[in-house]
């Protein structure tokens, strides 16, 4: 592989991003308003399951076992599509995914297709890959569709728009929608404008394009979750449906679906239950699509399922619960990222999905606080994801004879020889008592000089305390003490 | 088949070298210790639904099923609709008298878009989440009917309703092997893509009434 899919090429390091985006207060209002907004409503929803815990372990435990088993699972997904009318295609990347998807539409001579909501062609760059074949993809999710026709990016997995507020949306649509000249900034009517604009259209476009939620290996079922309609609509009327998923949505059986089920609304849309949900399998006469197309994605997915601790990030449902509670999206918003997959779930992926490089600083963006690993349904561990990819990234660049010889390198290195010798580490708490003097301000040390200023630019440093714990033990036991409580460590 | 088919077989296989041969593919092990029996049908599940579905602004009704005509001709005189598409085995008793009934033998979209509303069944129903299902078998139509008209009518039955979202899944696993595509219904069609606030009223029925019938 090396052409890397543009949804997740990143372009700068999140430091430089994050300044700007930081720096937009309009963004910073619209994007805490709506976190805040959705994490009531999301404690609300996830308070009242006395089962929660048991249902995110269940979660956990199936994810787990796709993972253990894709192969497996994969192969029985093709065989029971196949068997329901549909076709099925593999996808190296997302070249690939693109043009396969492509070929199908220019078959049938399409000029337009009708698209849900969906990360993966997002991922892939399908909608430019599209228009370069001539064919032009209509967004008809709401929030894309404010994307799409204010020819902006998407900031959040689940709410592509959530960095625009009402006024900004009624001014998108008044420069871009015929007959919107009056249309007040009250969300009722710009729904209504939406829906008007998109009617004709699922009416008159016979081709559609969809991601997927879940695809269920032991019925060959593809389940959408979604609430406007625009879902229903495009796996309805249409006459020919693509459906394009990462390998890691299937799951085993159709049971394990009532846990899914539960899971995903209230940790996405922070709902009992979102209001639409379709199932669908392969095709049916009279009923739906007459041709049904499931394109099977790779794109970097096995790379991370190679890499054992981090494997279970491919237990993600996309529910965006880790987004609406990380402290450190709630201040950036979603373009900061620089990816499809923004927030701490993005934090993991994006960097696993691609080459070295900008992606590499994001997993640094974060606290390491955990509010993502207590909201995640399924339980990914992310705080330790973090860890893991940031020594990957380190030890990467030791290998490197400019890293080996670089400033942190040796310090670390020197931080280790003292951490690992009591007697070095005595000395240098002497020292440290000694030469933090000039530097300490009250209680705290605002800024220290050189090298270490970088760690002061956004924090203050605590002096070492002037007596430590050791020099306390002997002053207190005295001779007792002969007995070394931490060994030679 | 596919050279990609192979290839990407090939490297799931090399990434999961760590799972041992013969280990058990299916979610079989998987604890299930989470609520998965309720009590379907009984009157608090029954009153449970209608309090979780009016969560969603559905405006839900109750009536003997003696009363099911009366009751289906008062709602649909109120909401002022009078040209209402059906599936064709749509049961007698909930056939609408003292309107147009369209019944589907293969109308158009437009003309099931031109009705006023759309009269339907379910075939079971979440009282936990307030959720109507459809695996648009008997009295539900194909799925282009309960999408396209603006106005909808679920007929809920006592006996269909279940407590929790385990046991609707349960209740469906022979329609989705049969091949059946399924509706979950939570409400009328909603958005929350504006500054995170539920709007109703999308792409979907922008309303949404239920009719509960004791069985």
């Amino acid at each position: 592989m090396t052409d890397f899919a543009p949804g997740i090429v990143v372009e700068r390091d999140f430091p430089d991003a994050a300044r700007d985006a930081l720096a937009n207060t309009q963004l910073r209002r619209n994007i805490g308003k709506a976190t805040n907004t959705i994490r009531a409503k999301r404690l609300k929803v996830v308070g009242e399951m006395p089962d929660w815990q048991e249902l995110r372990e269940a979660g956990r435990q199936i994810k787990a076992q796709v993972a253990r088993h894709l192969d497996t699972h994969l192969l029985k997904l093709e065989e029971a599509v196949t068997a329901a009318g549909g076709r099925v295609h593999w996808a190296r990347d997302g070249e690939e995914a693109n043009r396969i998807i492509g070929e199908i539409l220019a078959r049938h001579g399409a000029r337009e297709v009708l698209k849900i909501k969906s990360l993966t062609t997002d991922e892939t760059g399908l909608n430019s890959a599209l228009a370069q074949r001539g064919i032009s993809a209509i967004e008809t999710d709401l929030a894309e569709v404010i994307v799409q026709l204010g020819e902006d990016r998407s900031s959040h997995i689940l709410v592509p728009a959530i960095h625009r507020n009402r006024a900004e949306i009624r001014e998108i649509f008044k420069r871009k929608l015929a007959g919107t000249e009056n249309l007040s900034d009250e969300p009722a009517e710009l729904a209504g404008a939406a829906r008007r604009y998109l009617r004709e259209k699922f009416l008159t476009v016979p081709f559609a394009i969809s991601g997927a939620n879940f695809a269920v290996a032991e019925t060959g079922s593809v389940a959408i979750f979604e609430s406007e309609g625009n879902g229903r609509m495009c796996l309805t009327l249409p006459k020919v449906l693509i459906s394009l998923m990462g390998i890691e949505k299937v799951i085993p059986s159709w049971r394990d679906m009532e846990v899914f089920l539960q899971t995903l609304p209230r940790s996405s849309t922070a709902e009992r239950m979102n209001p639409y949900n379709s199932v669908w399998s392969g095709t049916r006469a009279g009923e739906g699509p007459e041709e049904f197309h499931l394109v099977l994605l790779d794109n970097g997915r096995t790379d991370v399922l190679a890499d054992e601790p981090a494997r279970e990030t491919l237990a993600c449902i996309r529910c965006s619960a880790c987004l609406n509670v990380c402290p450190v999206y709630e201040r950036t918003g979603g373009h900061a990222y620089g990816s499809t997959y923004p927030g701490p779930i993005g934090a993991i992926l994006t960097p696993q999905l691609n080459q070295p490089g900008p992606a590499e600083t994001l997993p640094y963006a974060s606290s390491l606080c955990g509010a993502c690993f207590e909201a995640c349904p399924v339980k990914i561990d992310i705080p330790r994801i973090l860890v893991h990819l940031r020594g990957k990234i380190v030890g990467r660049k030791k290998e490197t004879l400019a890293g080996k010889f670089s400033g942190e390198a040796i310090a670390m290195a020197a931080m280790a020889r003292i951490f690992g010798s009591a007697r070095l580490f005595e000395l240098a708490q002497k020292s440290a008592v000694i030469g933090q003097k000039p530097f300490v301000r009250g209680n705290v040390i605002p800024s220290l000089p050189g090298p270490m200023a970088g760690w002061t630019a956004m924090r203050d440093v605590t002096p070492v305390p002037k007596q430590s714990f050791r020099q306390w033990w002997r002053a207190e036991r005295g001779a007792e003490s002969s007995a070394k409580p931490g060994g030679s460590a | 088949m596919s050279e990609a088919r192979t290839a990407i077989l090939e490297r799931i296989r090399s990434a999961l070298r760590d799972v041992p041969p013969g280990e058990d593919a299916s979610t079989d092990g998987v604890e299930r210790a989470f609520h998965r029996r309720g009590e379907p049908g009984t009157p608090e599940t029954v009153a449970r639904f209608a309090e979780r579905a009016a969560a969603y602004k559905v405006s839900v009704s109750e009536c003997d099923s003696a009363g099911a005509g009366a009751a289906i001709h008062e709602i649909l005189e109120r909401r002022g609709h009078r040209r209402m598409v059906t599936a064709e085995d749509l049961p007698q008793a909930f056939v609408p008298h003292g309107c147009d009934v369209i019944v589907d033998h293969g109308l158009t979209f437009a003309e099931i878009a031109a009705a006023d509303g759309v009269l339907t069944t379910c075939a079971t129903a979440i009282a936990e989440t307030g959720t109507i299902v459809l695996d648009h078998g008997e009295g539900q139509g194909r799925r282009a009917l309960t999408l396209l008209p603006d106005y909808h009518l679920c007929i809920v039955e006592t006996d269909r309703v279940v407590s929790l979202v385990p046991e609707a899944v349960a209740r469906m696993e022979p329609s989705v092997k049969a091949g059946r595509p399924l509706t979950f219904i939570s409400g009328p069609s909603a958005t929350s893509d504006i500054e995170l606030n539920r709007v109703e009223g999308v792409h979907g029925p922008r309303t949404l009434d239920v009719l509960i019938v004791r069985s």
